[in-house]
């Protein structure tokens, strides 16, 4: 007999995000997306950067419906998020804090990484499942007793992750994901972001960690005064060091490296670079 | 006699088990500017609060050995008049904003209210002191509508406008855009130049190896490695011990190994990779 497996899954193939020429203008009269338009495809990785205040966050929370559009339409999926509830965006896209601690409140890590996916009407055991797979991947197995607050500030960070992540969205936003966080932390978030493209997700990252984009992003977007200034593959976009200039973002070291030597391509990656060097 | 003297400090916070801090001797010369790496837990910002008082005089716990700063030994003083020559900007610029200010210049003027300050000069000070870190068209904005990124930089002007002997910044730029880093790094560096002693927690080591004169590296709360910039963050040791290290440094170890870098010295910024590399070439 057919095994036949719907699971929530399934829909997140079609799961596209479309931006409309979207404005947003703040309450106290600051406009800070004056006319995006966009799409970003299901499975993709895509790095946001750009100067503070160019829009970044802004953007970000209107795929779920933090901020609804002053005029213009976003669109995850099928759905127009004017038409829809936060609480109900949130099956679909989810976002993690800059701050972790403007998103933590429970008592221990256990009910903290649950909250979500408990909330999202999934089944006992498959809120087990996830929550499972959420505090393994983030290397939280040890943790689940203890209060979010009496972990370091690096091990806040895997929280608000991995609560997020439990929720299995098939959208994944993280704000400035490794900001004040160490080499290993940062090397501990690259495996999380590889581990949930490998599972098909969206994983959209606001960051300013630049090297750190270039090893582990496809796509990189740079906004410029609530506008988009580059939107390409991650080498198309940081090799332009003018243009990126604009919005006081520096190309990676090592492909500013590549430059100042006079290779011929576009370099990001260490391996890259060393071929380029041998080769030119 | 140096400005700043750790002797033998070993430190423990009241709830935890193992001391955060141990045996740490540090001297730093007046406008010196030294900056601190290390990973996450190494101890840094609880070295941050030693210096500027707050470990042990607010959060209590248990201390031994000597703080000293410009001759005047912590354990013998009260934090209220140790916070009046040394200035702690906290990695968190949240934390540093009071909440009790409408606008940026009022927060700015906040500290200067308290210890006194004729109004006139106040306008002044606060004034210059935006002025120096670029934030004076921030001035009417409130603290809370800012980016990160511009909150971080409050938060400094926050601290410079005291004029403290001794600035001590616990990651100052991290949520800051490559101008703001470049911005922040060249204020401390001038505030340095003009005898101010800065000590400032950074991971950003190609920003450091540009701009700080010494380089301490904390390990379990223990100092691993001191010295000039170059050497310290091209060591071996760092990578064995998992700090995040510059780019450029990584790709020449690689490559010395593959016989395309042949200097004996290892690069951390974007110009001795270059003159390196060419050098092969």
């Amino acid at each position: 007999m057919r095994k036949l497996r719907i699971t929530y899954y399934d829909k997140k193939t079609a799961m596209k995000i479309e931006i409309n020429k979207l404005h947003f203008t703040y309450p106290t009269g600051l406009e800070a997306l004056k006319g995006i338009n966009l799409t970003i495809h299901a499975g993709e990785q895509v790095a946001i950067v750009g100067q503070n205040g160019a829009g970044k966050t802004t953007l970000v929370r209107h795929f779920n419906g933090l901020l609804k559009p002053t005029s213009g339409s976003v669109s995850i999926g099928e759905w127009e998020t004017t038409k829809y509830s936060t609480a109900k965006l949130a099956s679909r896209v989810g976002y993690v804090f800059q701050n972790p601690d403007e998103q933590l409140f429970s008592r221990d890590v256990l009910s903290e990484v649950s909250f979500g996916p408990k909330n999202l009407g999934y089944t006992k055991e498959k809120v087990d499942e996830l929550v499972g797979r959420a505090l393994a991947l983030t290397e939280l197995n040890d943790k689940t007793e203890t209060n979010p607050y009496d972990l370091s500030p690096t091990w806040r960070k895997m929280v608000a992750l991995a609560s997020i992540i439990a929720m299995d969205t098939p959208i994944i936003i993280f704000d400035e994901p490794t900001t004040g966080q160490d080499a290993v932390n940062v090397g501990r978030i690259a495996h999380v972001i590889a581990e949930l493209k490998r599972e098909g997700k969206t994983v959209i990252t606001i960051t300013h960690d630049i090297d750190f984009c270039a090893e582990n992003f496809e796509r990189v977007i740079a906004l410029s005064k609530g506008q988009v200034l580059l939107d390409g593959s991650t080498s198309e976009v940081l090799g332009q060091e003018e243009m990126l200039a604009q919005t006081y973002v520096d190309p990676p070291q090592l492909t500013r490296l590549g430059k100042r030597l006079g290779l011929k391509d576009t370099v990001t990656k260490q391996e890259e670079f060393l071929n380029g060097v041998v080769r030119d | 006699m140096a400005f700043v003297n750790l002797q033998n400090v070993t430190y423990k916070y009241p709830l935890t088990k193992e001391p955060v801090l141990q045996n740490i001797n540090l001297q730093i010369q007046e406008g010196e500017f030294v900056s601190i790496i290390g990973q996450n837990g190494a101890g840094k910002s609880t070295l941050c609060y030693a210096l500027a008082g707050f470990v042990p005089h607010f959060f209590k716990g248990e201390i031994s050995g000597e703080i000293e700063v410009d001759g005047k030994l912590s354990s013998k003083s009260t934090l209220d008049t140790w916070v009046l020559n040394v200035g702690l900007a906290f990695q968190n610029p949240f934390n540093q904003i009071s909440g009790a200010k409408y606008t940026v210049f009022e927060e700015l003027a906040f500290g200067l209210e308290n210890i006194g300050v004729p109004r006139d000069q106040m306008k002044v000070r606060v004034e210059e002191a935006m002025a120096l870190t670029g934030i004076s068209d921030l001035a009417n904005r409130s603290p809370y509508s800012l980016s990160g990124g511009q909150q971080q930089r409050v938060a400094l002007t926050s601290i410079l406008v005291m004029r403290p002997r001794l600035l001590v910044l616990d990651e100052p730029t991290s949520q800051m855009d490559p101008i703001g880093t470049r911005e922040v790094f060249g204020v401390v560096r001038k505030m340095a130049e003009e005898g101010m002693t800065v000590v400032m927690v950074e991971h950003k080591v190609e920003w450091i190896a540009n701009f700080a004169d010494r380089v301490i590296a904390l390990k379990d709360g223990q100092i691993l490695l001191e010295g000039k910039p170059n050497e310290v963050l091209t060591s071996d040791l760092l990578v064995e011990n998992n700090f995040g290290i510059s780019r450029y440094t990584s790709t020449a170890r690689e490559a010395k190994k593959r016989g395309l870098w042949k200097k004996e010295k290892l690069p951390v910024t974007l110009d001795e990779a270059v003159e390196g590399f060419k050098r092969n070439a």
